[in-house]
């Protein structure tokens, strides 16, 4: 188990790497997610206030 | 006196002038000749803007030996480096004016309009961006150079190698400019935009210095600086162009 | 040739149609995936025996380089049909692309500089790859920043695209610059022609890291594209009954 925490030494530079690219993927996810629901609450905001325009 | 109607080929009444009838459309070469004595001559009207990216050249290389060392020894080390950077940035400092004017009082639109080719008239505006600034860095360089510790026998080549690179940066910046026209204040964002694509142009130049300063043989990436510069050619002014009419919209 | 399924893609509420219905299959798939490249990658290949383990971080870094690349391709070849066709939805694409592949690109350079640090002995080096990787990170940067400078939408799609498209270049400049110059970094080992170079054990979790982000490039760009869309199609008869789910 220690030999896999401790990836032969290079522990330091191995698992900061996959903490990066990880939380870039996780990042991506909450950044899509919140951005579509932004977008979502205008698109209801313009609907509710002006009704159709043109 | 060069007008932008003689460009556009319309009726010269609009231009003030009576009694003439339209003039007959201009050639391209016509119309690019035209729009070049034009910019300069506007430009030689405020000769004060015309020197500031040239004092910013000189001002920066200075900035060097006084913030590095003042021996010559090491200065010769950075030099090339640091002529092409200060180079890079007067050039950007220049930049913004290609445009900005001739958008304002709407030559631009008249040049959309006029049935020229966009991307022939952009490219027109580059060559005199370029006649303004990167020639006259080019003739500045050598004396950057000198104080920096090179040796005389390198100023020819550092001459052809500057002016050369600042051909390529010259149209690679005309693309920014012309994306950026109209956002205010977009000094920075015009930076941003045309550095990553200079950097290429940045890294030969600085190498190319090197070799002539040195004394070697530069002619290898001096022709990579050239095939930029003849890529630039064919292919910025239409991104150019392309910019423009967007912002034009 | 039938060309419906073209007007199709170019119809803004049939693709966000599509793309809710498309990105679980996407957001899902790509999740196992990169469980089974993470379990492969860091369990079952072995060592290296010049890197040790230390090579592992290559299940993380290579994704993320293959990102960057495969992500601005998109988002240029999305401006591109939308600067031409003039169809929103292409610069909707494009639009969605930039951020995604900003970040990987910042994780493909973290992750190579943490990889050359034991490696090389550097932690950066102003080589052509690693230089051209930067220059496509403020590529990115610079296309969001002229966005976000430009309030019109319409015009703020169009002049990104213009430079999304000049920028391409830098695309093969960073693939062929291990081939063309002699670069610290080393030379493509699975994307090329011919036998790639690499033990199969160690290939495989590599193969199904790459399958897995390209799967989740597709679901993060479905999500976004839903935003975008919606953005673009400011009163349009179909977003109150899309909104209602």
């Amino acid at each position: 188990m220690t030999r896999f925490f401790d990836m032969g030494g290079y522990a330091l530079y191995v698992w900061p790497s996959y903490a990066i690219t990880l939380g870039a993927v996780v990042l991506n996810v909450i950044w899509a997610r919140r951005s579509l629901s932004r977008a979502r609450a205008a698109a209801r905001r313009r609907l509710a206030g002006g009704g159709s325009g043109t | 006196m060069t007008n932008v109607t003689a460009v556009t080929g319309e009726p010269a009444a609009l231009a003030g002038e009576e009694g003439r009838g339209p003039p007959a459309p201009a050639s391209m070469l016509d119309a690019a000749r035209l729009v070049l004595l034009r910019d300069l001559k506007l430009a030689f009207r405020r000769r004060g803007q015309l020197v500031q990216p040239l004092a910013f050249f000189a001002m920066v290389t200075t900035l060097f030996p006084l913030a590095v060392s003042p021996e010559l020894s090491r200065l010769r080390e950075v030099a090339p480096g640091v002529l092409w950077v200060a180079a890079l940035l007067a050039s950007l400092l220049a930049l913004e004016f290609l445009f900005r004017d001739d958008a304002h009082d709407g030559t631009l639109e008249q040049y959309s309009l006029s049935g020229q080719p966009l991307t022939w008239l952009m490219l027109a505006k580059t060559v005199t961006h370029w006649l303004l600034t990167g020639a006259p860095l080019a003739l500045m360089a050598p004396l950057a150079a000198l104080s920096l510790g090179a040796p005389g026998a390198s100023v020819p080549g550092i001459v052809i190698c500057v002016a050369v690179g600042t051909v390529a940066l010259s149209l690679i910046g005309s693309i920014g400019a012309a994306l950026t026209l109209g956002i205010r204040r977009s000094g920075v964002l015009l930076a941003l935009l045309t550095l990553p694509l200079s950097l290429p142009v940045l890294i030969f130049g600085a190498r190319a210095t090197e070799l002539a300063i040195r004394g070697s043989a530069y002619g290898a990436p001096l022709e990579l600086l050239a095939a930029m510069a003849i890529l630039g050619i064919t292919l910025a002014p239409l991104a150019a162009a392309a910019g423009v009419r967007i912002s034009l919209e | 040739m039938n060309w419906t399924w073209f007007h199709r893609l170019a119809s803004p509420p049939y693709i966000f149609a599509l793309a809710r219905r498309l990105t679980p299959w996407f957001g899902w798939t790509s999740g196992l995936l990169i469980a089974a490249g993470l379990y492969g990658g860091l369990v079952l290949a072995p060592p290296d025996y010049q890197q040790g383990d230390g090579f592992r971080i290559i299940y993380v870094h290579a994704p993320s380089a293959w990102m960057s690349l495969m992500v601005y391709t998109t988002m240029a070849v999305a401006a591109a049909i939308g600067l031409i066709w003039r169809i929103k939805v292409a610069h909707a694409v494009a639009a969605s692309c930039a951020p995604i592949g900003a970040s990987f690109t910042f994780a493909a350079l973290a992750t190579g500089s943490l990889w050359g640090a034991p490696m090389w002995g550097t932690w950066w080096e102003w080589d052509p790859r690693l230089t051209s990787e930067l220059i496509l990170l403020f590529l990115y940067l610079g296309y969001m920043g002229l966005r976000g400078s430009i309030e019109d939408t319409q015009r703020a799609d169009r002049a990104s695209a213009v430079l999304a498209v000049v920028g391409i270049v830098n695309v093969p400049i960073i693939h062929y610059s291990v081939t063309w110059w002699n670069s610290l970094h080393q030379a493509p080992s699975v994307m090329r022609l011919g036998k790639p170079a690499m033990p199969v054990a160690m290939l495989v979790p590599l193969l199904i890291m790459l399958l897995a982000f390209t799967l989740f490039f597709v679901a993060v760009l479905l999500v976004r594209l839903r935003g975008e869309i919606l953005s673009r199609e400011r009163a349009a008869s179909w977003i109150g009954e899309a909104l209602g789910s």
